[in-house]
């Protein structure tokens, strides 16, 4: 295998990587502070990749065509949407059904997701079919030799890398980091010292679900296309993602997302004569993660208490 | 739902309200199944809804439960022959039947669920690609020409069983969300496998040869007296004759000390294990004999519809199973009956609603979840003592 093949599966790796841990992060984030799965997640975020694709054709309406401008509209307009739908879940959906067993939280997120795919599916004007997802970034790239470095990429890349690299700052360095992580620990001792618990845990929701927002359109600007099930394998990769990693924790997610598109890679390299066993490949392999570490690469620090 | 109950019952309840409730469900049944335009079944459904009022406000529906309470077995015999009734009704008409046959395949696939969830707490997000192991086994087995066809039944269960100890390992490690994880992956990683095999038939499906007993082609059309009656009275016969066989060992196990150490390990795996009940075991044997019977489900399911194809055992299709479980009632085997009958007829029966049924079943899961937690026909408490006489 030569080095250019090489280098184009480690940039292919590094996208998918920064994509899948973006959305691992929101699953880690509401574990930490309600210690439930919004399974919802992914469909969540293709609704607000959905709402950014309105706004642009919007935007193509009245006539604003400058890309960048664009861009950062669309990522207001879904990051905005995603973080309302996200705060409104788990104000109406999850905090009612805090005392009920965790698998009904599950079932019920789960459900929502499929209520909100099928929503889109039927209601979105012709929502059945794919989209094509504007090409807002520049289109150039540098040969270095054999292989096509895209500059699309690299935007994506460095920019969720950012956004990553903000959140973890937001998390230990500010009020309401602090905030977020004192109610994750004790929720009760948190609302004793004058933490107001009800709108840190919808900043949280509402945090996780906007930054998945960033994941959902890096992935219509990177495949050029956008369709109501996009959510779902996103979501399914970000929950195995942040699972497999370790629950509660930012690095687990950051390292699962980063494992799973390693994985995904291997198996399409490994794996030439049938590169469509490559989400087989990675699947197997996370639960053969699950047999080996039962809690995770990184486990939560949490004795049972009975 | 946790109570326990040591006193036996005072009085027994009269059999009358059980039967009268039998029978009225099975001509009900019958209607709704022949019904044709949509306001007769909009009539129906609305005639159910206020029966169902009806019965919760005037105490009926109280003795009905004390009825099936005091008569079980009886009872259960009793609703057998009514279903049997509803196909000898229906006998020449093709598409009820069908409708019926798969109704009661997938209530025999939600009695496997519901050794999982409902009595032992274990999370399986892959009841579809257990069930479409049990199809895929039925497809491949039918191009064996000498393989008997009522083995294949149970060797679909055997393959669904054979796949589900690949899982057993980190099923029985993991917990909670980690073993939701686990089946997830199973599910998905099953159907994608399934669509890139050239041998099973790729996107595009296999075909699957019917099922023959003791030289009858069950694709034949019986005759009786002349009248010729739809083929698919053998395997609505044939269904009917499973889901009874699979009540009859769930009830089972259920009621025996087995069914004791799974109710015990959901409710507390700690205190259950300082009881000397290995939680290993009653997990393993949860899990493997659920998913065989959905194995076994799935099998004859792929026979009768003659055709299979990986989109019939996606992610969505688990979820479906889930809400049949959950809308009837964790643990509760006749709530999984009505379930089931509502999954499938509904969207069936109301054309309109076909392209819509993901969205309303979703909906439907979410408000059972929030406003009656424990599905429509929760089940009733463990009786200690079945069929015990008061006694003075």
């Amino acid at each position: 295998m030569d080095l250019g093949l090489i280098a184009q599966f480690l940039a292919n790796g590094i996208v998918l990587g920064t994509m899948y841990a973006l959305v691992a992060v929101g699953f880690t984030l509401f574990f930490g502070v309600l210690d439930v799965i919004k399974f919802s997640h992914g469909d969540v975020l293709m609704l607000g990749t959905f709402a950014g694709f309105t706004v642009w054709l919007g935007l193509e309406a009245v006539g604003i065509i400058n890309p960048w401008l664009q861009l950062v509209v669309v990522l207001i307009a879904s990051m905005v949407v995603t973080a309302a739908v996200g705060a409104a879940i788990a104000k109406w959906l999850v905090l009612p059904l805090k005392k009920a067993p965790p698998l009904n939280t599950l079932l019920v997120t789960l459900m929502l997701g499929t209520a909100i795919r099928e929503a889109v599916r039927l209601f979105y004007p012709d929502g059945s079919n794919p989209k094509a997802f504007p090409a807002l970034l520049p289109d150039a790239s540098i040969d270095l030799g054999g292989f096509a470095l895209r500059a699309d990429s690299v935007i994506l890349v460095v920019a969720g890398l950012l956004l990553i690299a903000g959140l973890n700052m937001m998390l230990n360095r500010t009020r309401l980091g602090l905030a977020i992580r004192a109610v994750a620990q004790d929720e009760e001792t948190a609302q004793i010292m004058g933490i107001n618990y009800m709108l840190v845990v919808l900043a949280t929701f509402a945090i996780g679900s906007g930054v998945a927002a960033f994941a959902g359109v890096m992935n219509g600007l990177y495949y050029n296309e956008i369709n109501f099930g996009m959510g779902l394998l996103l979501g399914l990769i970000g929950f195995s993602a942040a699972i497999v990693g370790g629950l509660g924790n930012l690095y687990g997610a950051i390292l699962g997302g980063f494992l799973f598109a390693g994985l995904q890679v291997v198996g399409s390299a490994l794996l030439p004569f049938a590169s469509a066993y490559k989400d087989v490949f990675a699947f197997a392999v996370v639960i053969a993660i699950m047999a080996w570490k039962p809690t995770g690469l990184i486990p939560e620090r949490a004795s049972e208490r009975v | 739902m946790t109570d326990i109950v040591m006193s036996p019952p005072v009085r027994r309840a009269g059999w009358i309200p059980g039967i009268a409730t039998v029978a009225a469900v099975a001509l009900y049944g019958w209607a709704i199944l022949s019904a044709e335009e949509d306001w007769q079944v909009l009539g129906l459904l609305a005639l159910a809804v206020i029966a169902t009022v009806i019965g919760m406000v005037s105490g009926f529906g109280r003795s009905v439960q004390a009825s099936w309470a005091a008569h079980e077995s009886k009872l259960n015999g009793a609703a057998l022959i009514g279903i049997v009734a509803v196909i000898a009704a229906l006998s020449t008409q093709h598409f009820p039947l069908l409708m019926l046959s798969t109704m009661l395949l997938y209530f025999t696939a939600s009695l496997g669920m519901n050794i999982q969830f409902g009595y032992t707490g274990m999370v399986n997000f892959a009841g579809a690609a257990f069930f479409g192991a049990g199809a895929y086994t039925a497809a491949v087995m039918g191009n064996v020409a000498w393989f008997p066809p009522l083995l294949t039944l149970v060797l679909g269960g055997v393959v669904s069983m054979a796949l589900s100890l690949v899982l057993v390992f980190p099923i029985v490690r993991t917990t909670g969300h980690y073993a939701a994880v686990v089946t997830i992956a199973f599910g998905v990683l099953f159907k994608t496998f399934l669509e890139v095999n050239e041998i099973l038939g790729g996107p595009q499906g296999l075909m699957v040869s019917s099922m023959r007993l003791l030289g009858w082609d069950f694709m034949d059309s019986p005759q009786i007296g002349g009248m010729k009656l739809s083929f698919y009275v053998n395997y609505a016969l044939l269904c009917t004759a499973l889901a009874a066989l699979v009540f009859i060992a769930v009830r089972r196990l259920e009621r025996s000390w087995l069914g004791l150490h799974m109710d015990a390990v959901r409710l507390d795996e700690t205190a259950a294990a300082c009881f000397g009940i290995s939680v290993k075991k009653t997990k393993i044997l949860a899990f493997l004999s659920g998913n065989m019977i959905l194995g076994i489900a799935g099998a004859l399911y792929g026979m009768m519809i003659s055709f299979i194809a990986p989109s019939s055992f996606t992610f969505s299709d688990s979820l479906l199973m889930v809400s049949m479980v959950l809308l009837g009632g964790m643990g509760s085997p006749w709530g999984g009956a009505l379930a089931a009958a509502i999954v499938i007829l509904l969207p069936e029966k109301l054309q309109f609603l076909q392209e819509y049924r993901f969205l309303l079943f979703s909906v439907l899961v979410i408000l059972v979840l929030l406003f009656r937690p424990d599905g429509l026909l929760p089940r009733q408490i463990r009786n200690y003592f079945p069929g015990a006489r008061s006694r003075q």
